[in-house]
């Protein structure tokens, strides 16, 4: 299979994150092509998903600078990222437990909302226009990840594996250029993982969108990803196409450990 | 049985967007606000107005804004009775330094001055919350206690300290009679909860549930912490300060700081716990229950006690009045912790399907 890929699109220099003492991050560069699947892996604590909180804004990194078309950014925010188009998923599930699935799906429009809150308060023209137009948007989201049937309901009712799939809806629904997903398959089964898989492939595939994935599922990341980047205690120590990272014994010891 | 929505289909987006999505739900509801505004005025006696339906629309109203902060935004404030007075003292200055203010506009006013100051209280909520902004929102209490009661000019001048206003009128309308202030109130508070709905189930609702609910996602989505936070406290306050002011103009007509202490604060923020967090309905429930069910108890103590031949001294029915009161409140905390308004909710799913289980 041969993949075109862009543009650099996202790229981290010399990224260095300490909280305090406690050395997260050490000098790590990498760069994401436009459409592909970068995955990022490594053992617990290597400092992925505080790679992910840089790359939003929601850590600030000591040293380094992320280049985000051509920009430069020493100072990410999370606003500022999501209008950039960088959205993301959570690890441990961040939905907004006491809304319904159509209205976390439809705080992921929230960037694109102009009408203001006194047009909102009366249900005036262009208040109740956009939210007509944004919510047949979402439905598209919703008829896309399939979960049709429980667009009702509230999130904090929904099994684990559901409410992973609303996640990833409500990052969607900002139309992103940039998607991060923290691993998106942790505790799910064998079904679950495959749905989710073809998920994101189709969502590479239809809309075009660059994916910054961290997953442990080894057989998941080295099917599905183009570039693998290789953390170990906040170092990067491999980087390149799947079976390069496999083979390089730096981190064979480090993380992916001698087949028997 | 009745309640079904059996066939009724929706096929757009704006239909299912309504917010009564169930046909016997408008009905119900039409039905109830005309009986309101009809009905009551021709079957209910002056006593009843005074002493109940009036405070009741109005902490109604009251309730409603801390509902948009607490139950929605999730910022716990124990600054409500602040609000309200800086609505009614800002009001009674507006209504009397300038001649010909239409009152309504002077309720708004003050609404709007209340919104403005609650703004400025609601700064701490950037940095604390939880247990520790109630704490600081209660500064807001302290301060509005202080400065009614300590700048003459607020008062305007008044030696005894407390204001008063007479003759109300709305065009050519004179409000005197207690109906006339009861549909007063009716309209102001059908329009408002109209307002916090159509709000609540928009973009800027869904902010403010956003930051309630996950802080750290909703500004990842691209949800300013700033704006949600201070746009709930202003609309909040501008809702509990038109309520002050409809308190101070319209129900008592003359009244001094001690009208709003941090008494009527913990009573608005237990009445949305128990009429139901983020939810309208909840903000009605939760103001019947406060207002109406300790004067309910009043009237029909003695009356239960006379049916098993004990006579209730009235002394003896104010301490059953409150230890009832306490023992019920714990009740629903228990049996419901969500408040009222899920008892309702609840109520209404298991009629959808009644009478089979499932």
């Amino acid at each position: 299979m041969s993949r075109e890929f862009g543009e650099l699109i996202l790229d981290l220099q010399n990224v260095s994150l300490a909280f305090g003492g406690v050395k997260a991050l050490t000098d790590i560069s990498f760069d994401v092509r436009e459409h592909e699947i970068r995955a990022i892996i490594g053992p617990n604590g290597a400092g992925k998903s505080s790679m992910l909180n840089v790359i939003n804004g929601v850590y600030r990194p000591q040293q380094g600078e992320i280049i985000l078309r051509g920009q430069h950014f020493t100072r990410m925010n999370p606003y500022k990222a999501a209008c950039a188009g960088i959205s993301r998923t959570f690890q441990n599930i961040a939905l907004f437990k006491g809304m319904s699935v159509i209205d976390n799906l439809m705080t992921g429009r929230n960037l694109k909302i102009r009408s203001n809150l006194l047009q909102q308060a009366f249900w005036w023209g262009p208040a109740r226009r956009e939210e007509l137009a944004h919510r047949a948007r979402v439905e598209e989201v919703i008829d896309f990840l399939e979960i049709q049937h429980i667009r009702k309901t509230p999130v904090g009712r929904l099994p684990y594996g559901l409410q992973k799939r609303v996640d990833l809806g409500r990052a969607l629904a900002m139309e992103p250029s940039i998607l991060l997903l923290d691993e998106p398959m942790a505790g799910m089964n064998v079904e679950e993982k495959q749905d989710m898989c073809r998920f994101i492939l189709d969502v590479n595939d239809q809309f075009g969108t660059t994916i910054v994935l961290i997953e442990h599922d080894m057989g998941v990341v080295m099917d599905i990803s183009d570039r693998v980047v290789v953390l170990d205690y906040g170092r990067k120590i491999g980087d390149g196409v799947p079976d390069a990272v496999r083979t390089n014994p730096e981190v064979i010891s480090a993380y992916l450990g001698a087949s028997h | 049985m009745l309640y079904r929505e059996n066939g009724q289909f929706k096929t757009s987006y704006a239909a299912d967007q309504q917010i009564f999505a169930i046909a016997q739900d408008r009905w119900a509801i039409l039905a109830i606000i005309v009986f309101a505004l009809v009905g009551v005025p021709l079957l209910v006696d002056e006593y009843l107005f005074r002493a109940i339906l009036i405070p009741f629309l109005i902490l109604s109203l009251a309730a409603l804004g801390v509902n948009i902060l607490v139950g929605y935004c999730g910022q716990i404030t124990l600054g409500a009775g602040a609000f309200m007075a800086v609505g009614a003292y800002a009001a009674y200055n507006f209504h009397i330094r300038i001649d010909g203010l239409p009152l309504l506009v002077s309720f708004l006013l003050g609404g709007c001055t209340a919104a403005a100051v609650g703004i400025v209280f609601g700064i701490p909520s950037l940095r604390v919350r939880g247990l520790y902004l109630a704490v600081a929102t209660l500064a807001a209490q302290f301060f509005t206690d202080w400065v009614f009661l300590r700048v003459p000019w607020f008062t305007n001048n008044a030696s005894s300290g407390s204001v008063s206003v007479a003759n109300l009128q709305i065009l050519s309308w004179r409000i005197e009679t207690p109906v006339d202030k009861y549909l007063l109130c009716l309209t102001i508070l059908v329009v408002f909860a109209l307002l916090a709905k159509n709000m609540t189930r928009c973009a800027i609702g869904r902010q403010w549930m956003a930051i309630r609910d996950m802080d750290v996602a909703a500004e990842v989505i691209g949800i300013r912490p700033l704006f949600a936070k201070l746009s709930a406290f202003a609309v909040s306050s501008f809702f509990v300060g038109t309520a002050g002011a409809l308190w101070g103009f319209v129900h008592l007509a003359s009244w001094e700081p001690a009208a709003f202490s941090v008494d009527r604060s913990f009573q608005l923020l237990f009445m949305v716990i128990i009429g139901g967090l983020g939810s309208i309905m909840g903000s009605f429930f939760g103001a019947a229950f406060i207002v109406i069910l300790p004067i309910a108890l009043n009237q029909f103590l003695p009356a239960i006690g006379s049916v098993f031949g004990v006579s209730i001294s009235t002394a003896g029915v104010s301490h059953a009045e409150l230890i009832i009161f306490g023992a019920l409140i714990i009740f629903f905390l228990i049996k419901e912790p969500h408040g009222i308004a899920r008892m309702w909710s609840t109520g209404k799913e298991k009629l959808r399907l009644w009478p089979f289980p499932h």
